[in-house]
């Protein structure tokens, strides 16, 4: 078949702005910016899991005089990577803890990498050995806990036809962005230092600096490069580099480069949090979920980093979209001896999405009902009241998007053929095919009152000379940041799109508009940048009485310039409980469905996802091109996360360290992807739009397992439903291990080191 | 940057003989192992590389004394692109077809594969398979290691350090039929959890299988023939109990290990059912 | 040693180490810094460039290996005169292009199997850009560029 070319499908949406840069290799990436002078900086790591550092020995007969070391006692300010908790260190210092194997203990920087590679050699870390924990189960460290509870589960449980039990666990996942983490610091000529990096979040980085180094806020300036994708990979970590770098500038007082190759990113940098989550269900034979008892444990890892905040999204969404009238969920999240996990695209939900989907299969197969027909049934509508006590008051299209799909998809009409064929199927049949549904809703933007204490500022200015400008923080790493905010503003001022700047994303030149995260840019910062337009055009108009678009230059000739700083405004009738963890735990929700079609290979298991139609309400589509592109995107990644995706650990260390050994979907593995965008929009936010990064991921890994179990009748509890995990469900070999957990190889057993 | 070790780059073999006889010299073919391993800090770097790109005289594929002759510097996608190995050696075409992607075929080398020695190369079961011979020379001659001796122990090949491989004979034989079978993780880019190989005569009167070779990679530490299996096929018609008792002694013999890649109980589940499968797709049962 | 190579057009001579990677040789003594480092290990694809018309990753191509050859790299594929080439054009119109790192090397595969005047069917498209990583996309919106470059060529008959 020849796929039809399909023109002209962007007319009306503006052309990405940025394209052309990135088409010719003009678009400049952290490690293609060039610092005469520059020298290159290297990471000693811990390669224990667990140990006091004694002393970093540098071998004497090397000739130190060309290298630059920093180590913990070199750091002018706190020793503490700014976050949510002040527990992770910039080094480990001597008489410190190591908590997992890629934790950073010194730096080196010199002139040329061939010194640089020789001076790692002769450093030697001197460590006494502690007890790793790294079975989640066992730790006794908890970074957070959350409860929610709404009715009475145990009479729910109690008055139910049956009761469903089951437990999912899900593995790491890496971001794996193509672009590893880089950042490039250079002394300023008045104190302090520059860094230039690939990054989500300036002001996480700025704020780190100012605490590490002692610096003030005009010292401390960030940088965005061009970002060859982040996904959550670039939220925190960076931050960890950025001063890594900077303390390295600092002392050789020139720019150094932090350019992570593959594997060092791979190691050491944060992934997907592992989950443990377990369900009892109490349902009616009519269909209707009467009980939700839910108890889910997330592995944070070494350190708190972004954890509170993950399991927080992961316990509100861990019930899935359904209004269910007893509920009990309880949310911990535990410290382990490995890298610390961290932002991953769904942010806790996927995981705990996956479960509960999953679990709704198991329970709607027990009552004999369709995967369809029991969502219908319980799926949230107007007026819903979530866990957190919210009364979903508009934008709920949970129904809608499901309906949609199993329309576009003819789910009912393929499910029938499946299970036919499933019932003559013999042992000639080569493979067999199957389809899976599910649903999922996502929080549009910071969890309960985390906008408001954030306090997000946006500006949009006429300059002197006549510019219309945006200046946020907000960055650009695929999405299309720089093509839909001029686009936003334009259309508010009646402007074409090439007559609105985006300012770069400088801490020196932007306000803080906060992170790039939680799919907030198009509905928050978008939000705010049309109300500063707004603002903008009032001014304008006020002053000449004629059209912005008409009367702005000469505005700008007789009153100069004008600059409209507009700060996030909560939204009305919006509000969240911080002691209760009652109330509005999000401005809006999202909705999505996605059904998966599989081919699985019988005689190896191995799986194919042949199509996957993914409905995705956003709200508001901004830009139908950039949007698809967000839903494809994610639903590969959620692809992915669901069959091969998967990290093996052996004391605490990642054995899937390399691309040879981490595989993501190629374009052969690839669905085809039909995307369904649905517009239930926010009210408020002038523009109704409530992100759609996230969405996507939530819903393609539990449509690929159901349609798994539809073609071969094995429900896979594990992710990545590997052909190991199947074939161990219908042919009874030994399974793999449990996803997420390290294995402790038999010397460290032996030595009784360990907890396992 | 990675490591960068002095290299040099002769145009004709005798002058590659000459440095290889000097000793201490790593060669390097398509470079789609040996620049993973220098970059990745694979194994100690080499001091000194011994390029062979340049010698024409390791490339070329020819039907010749009953053989079909690849040189050693034959790529993945000049195999694919092979009348004469689409018609001979249909199982080393779809072996070439599932290494790496086109990037990988376009530089990936056939000798290189069988140097590199690893248990997951995925052209070695078909090798093996096909009785292959392999050209090995040097200064002092040439000389020739039939596949079944070429790989002793884990990464070891039966080649001197003097020594460079100079081609793969694979001996023409009537009414061989021959099949390939790789699993990996994804469709493209993957390392095999296991490859399999298998060649047989028909006996076009009887249908009775006769030199019946089941080869198969990354179930051990080299790759491997399976003689259990084989002598459960020799003789025999592809039957379903013939089959069955194939596949009951490759399980048996099979001793596989759990990695970072898959696990021992699926390995071997895994190639009894492929071979089950290739039987049972002979056999039309 | 010094080799001499043709990149994008024009005859260059470096004085480089022969193992020395062809990708740093691009990007570091060159300045030609389109393509890209991703892994180093030839998993990636986002450094593949076309040596003498067919792709390869030049993370793995020691320099000694491309004495004499003609290397094309993204900087290669729009000229001052034309703009962006066709397949440019339509990665721009689909949305192809998202974080743009994996593009360099996909543009090179893509134009390589458009050079190759395959048919482009869906299948053939995705074989052609398998050794080349994204992580944005999903590749619909690839496939949909090269597809929609095909259709243009064979329009045109370019
Ligand atoms: C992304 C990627 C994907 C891959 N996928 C696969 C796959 O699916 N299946 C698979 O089997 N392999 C795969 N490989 C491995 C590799 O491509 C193959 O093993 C290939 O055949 C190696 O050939 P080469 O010419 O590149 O070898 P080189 O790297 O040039 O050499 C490999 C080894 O052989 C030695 N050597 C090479 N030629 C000779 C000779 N003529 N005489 C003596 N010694 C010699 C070298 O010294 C070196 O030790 C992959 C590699 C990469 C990077
Ligand atoms: S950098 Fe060359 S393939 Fe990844
Ligand atoms: S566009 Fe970001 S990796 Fe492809």
């Amino acid at each position: 078949m020849t796929i039809a070319a399909r023109p002209g499908r962007a007319v009306g949406a503006p052309l990405r702005r940025e394209g052309p840069a990135k088409l010719t290799g003009t678009a400049l990436y952290t490690d293609d910016l060039v610092f005469p002078g520059g020298w290159y900086g290297t990471t000693i790591r811990s390669t224990e899991p667990r140990a006091r550092l004694v002393a970093i020995d540098l071998d004497p007969a090397f000739d130190w005089s060309r290298v630059a070391v920093v180590t913990a006692d070199d750091i002018p300010g706190d020793n503490v990577v700014a976050s949510i908790a002040a527990d992770q260190p910039i080094l480990v210092p001597v008489g410190g803890e190591i908590r997992h194997q890629a934790e950073p203990v010194a730096l080196l920087a010199a002139a040329d990498r061939e010194t640089l590679r020789e001076a790692r050699l002769r450093v030697r870390l001197r460590t006494e050995a502690l007890p790793p924990v790294f079975d989640p189960l066992a730790s006794t460290v908890e970074f957070a806990r959350y409860d929610l509870a709404k009715g009475d589960v145990d009479a729910g449980l109690a008055s139910a036809d049956l009761v469903v039990q089951g437990t999912y666990r899900v593995g790491h996942q890496e971001q794996l962005y193509i672009e590893n983490n880089a950042m490039i610091a250079v002394p300023r000529a008045g104190g302090g230092v520059i860094v230039h990096g690939s990054l989500q979040c300036p002001y996480y980085v700025h704020k780190a600096l100012k605490r590490g180094l002692r610096i003030g806020s005009e010292q401390a300036q960030v940088v965005q490069a061009e970002t060859g994708g982040g996904f959550g990979g670039k939220e925190e970590y960076p931050s960890m580099i950025g001063l890594h770098a900077a303390l390295l500038a600092l002392r050789t007082q020139r720019p150094v480069r932090m350019i992570y190759d593959r594997h060092e990113d791979l190691a050491a940098t944060t992934k997907r949090h592992p989950a443990i989550v377990t369900h009892r269900t109490g349902v009616m034979r009519d269909g209707r979920v009467v009980a939700q008892d839910i108890d889910l444990v997330l592995d944070g890892g070494a350190y708190t980093t972004l954890t509170p905040v993950v399991l927080s999204r992961a316990t509100i969404h861990a019930g899935g979209p359904y209004d269910i009238p007893n509920v009990r969920i309880r949310g911990r999240a535990v410290m382990t001896n490995t890298p610390p996990n961290g932002a991953f695209r769904g942010f806790g939900a996927p995981q705990s999405e996956f479960a509960a989907e999953t679990q709704l299969n198991r329970v709607a197969e027990a009552i004999g009902m369709s995967p369809l027909d029991v969502r219908r049934r319980n799926v949230y509508r107007l007026g819903g009241i979530t866990p957190t006590q919210q009364v979903l008051r508009g934008g709920v299209a949970g129904e809608e998007v499901l309906e949609r799909a199993a329309e576009a998809s003819e789910f009912d009409r393929v499910r029938v053929r499946t299970a036919e064929s499933r019932g003559r199927r013999s042992p000639r049949d080569r493979t067999a095919r199957g389809i899976g549904l599910a649903l999922a809703w996502h929080g549009a933007g910071f969890t309960g009152s985390g906008e408001a204490k954030m306090g997000s500022v946006v500006s949009v200015e006429l300059s002197g000379d006549g510019v219309v400008r945006i200046l946020t923080a907000s960055t650009e790493m695929g999405q299309g940041t720089k093509t839909i905010f001029p686009q936003l503003v334009a259309a508010e001022l009646g402007l074409p799109i090439e007559a609105v700047e985006m300012a770069p994303q400088d801490t020196a030149l932007v306000p803080d508009s906060g992170p790039t995260v939680a799919s907030r840019t198009a509905m928050v910062v978008g939000g705010m940048t049309i109300q500063a337009a707004r603002r903008l055009r009032e001014a304008v108009e006020g002053r000449t009485g004629r059209p912005f678009a008409t009367s702005y230059r000469d505005d700008a000739a007789d009153h100069g310039a004008t600059r409209i700083d507009q700060a996030f405004e909560p939204y009305p009738g919006v509000g969240f409980d911080d002691a209760t963890y009652t109330g509005d735990a999000y401005p809006a929700f999202g909705w999505a469905a996605a059904v998966a079609e599989v081919e699985v290979d019988l005689d190896t298991f191995e799986v194919a996802v042949r199509s996957i139609v993914a409905v995705d309400d956003v709200g508001r589509v901004i830009h139908p091109v950039l949007c698809e592109g967000q839903v494809e995107g994610g639903t590969l990644q959620a692809v992915g996360y669901a069959t091969i995706e998967e990290i093996k650990l052996l004391d605490g260390r990642y054995l899937n360290d390399r691309l040879q050994t981490y595989l993501i979907p190629t374009a052969l593995d690839a669905p085809r992807i039909e995307t369904i965008l649905v517009e239930s929009p926010f009210a408020g936010v002038p523009h109704g739009a409530k992100g759609v990064g996230e969405l996507p991921m939530d819903v393609g890994a539990p449509a690929v397992v159901a349609a798994i179990h539809d073609a071969t009748g094995a429900w896979i509890h594990d992710l990545p439903a590997t052909p190991e995990r199947i074939m161990a469900a219908l042919v009874g070999i030994d399974p793999p291990g449990p996803p997420g957990i390290s294995t402790v190889s038999p010397r460290r057993a032996a030595d009784g080191d360990t907890e396992r | 940057m990675a490591i960068e070790p002095a290299v040099v780059s002769p145009a004709t073999l005798a002058e590659a003989y000459a440095i290889a006889a000097r000793g201490a010299h790593r060669p390097v073919a398509g470079g789609t192992d040996l620049l993973v391993q220098i970059t990745g800090g694979i194994g100690p770097p080499p001091d000194r590389v011994l390029d062979l790109w340049r010698l024409d005289e390791l490339r070329g594929i020819s039907v010749r004394d009953g053989a079909l002759e690849l040189g050693a510097l034959t790529t993945f996608s000049e195999i694919r692109a092979s009348v004469a190995c689409r018609e001979d050696a249909p199982a080393l075409v779809e072996a070439a077809a599932t290494i790496g992607a086109a990037q990988i075929q376009n530089r990936g080398t056939l000798g290189g594969n069988v140097m590199n020695a690893s248990p997951a190369g995925d052209t070695l079961p078909v090798l093996l398979a096909l009785d292959a011979e392999l050209v090995v020379g040097g200064e002092t001659g040439e000389r020739t290691i039939p596949a079944a001796a070429f790989w002793p122990a884990y990464r070891r090949t039966a080649i001197r350090p003097d020594e460079l491989l100079v081609r793969i004979r694979l001996p023409l034989v009537a009414d061989r039929r021959q099949r390939f079978r790789k699993v990996g993780t994804r469709r493209a880019q993957a390392i095999s959890k296991v490859v399999i190989a298998l060649a047989w005569r028909g006996d076009p009167g009887s249908g009775t299988w006769r030199e019946v070779r089941v080869a198969l990679g990354s179930v051990a530490a080299t790759p491997i023939r399976a003689a259990a299996a084989e002598a459960a096929l020799e003789g025999e018609r592809p039957t379903e109990s013939t089959a069955e008792r194939a596949v009951a002694a490759l399980v048996g013999e099979l001793r596989p290990i759990d990695d970072v890649r898959s696990t021992a109980a699926y390995r071997r589940e895994v190639a009894g059912r492929v071979l089950r499968r290739l039987v049972r797709d002979e056999g039309r049962w | 040693m010094s080799y001499h190579l043709t990149v994008n057009g024009t005859a260059t001579e470096v004085a480089v180490p022969g193992m020395r990677r062809l990708l740093d040789v691009l990007r570091e003594d060159l300045g030609l810094t389109g393509s890209k480092e991703g892994c180093g290990e030839g998993e990636c694809g986002a450094c593949t460039v076309l040596i003498d018309g067919a792709v390869a990753v030049s993370c793995l191509v020691p320099v000694c290996q491309v004495d004499a050859a003609v290397i094309t790299t993204v900087e290669g594929l729009a000229t001052p005169t034309t703009g962006l080439s066709s397949l440019q054009q339509a990665f721009l119109e689909t949305g192809g292009a998202q974080c743009g790192i994996c593009t360099p090397g996909m543009l090179l595969s893509g134009q390589a199997f458009l050079d190759s005047g395959a048919e482009p069917t869906d299948d053939a498209i995705r074989e052609a850009i398998a050794g080349n990583l994204c992580r944005c996309t999903g590749y619909t919106k690839i496939v949909e560029a090269v597809a929609l470059a095909a259709g243009r060529r064979d329009e045109t008959g370019a």
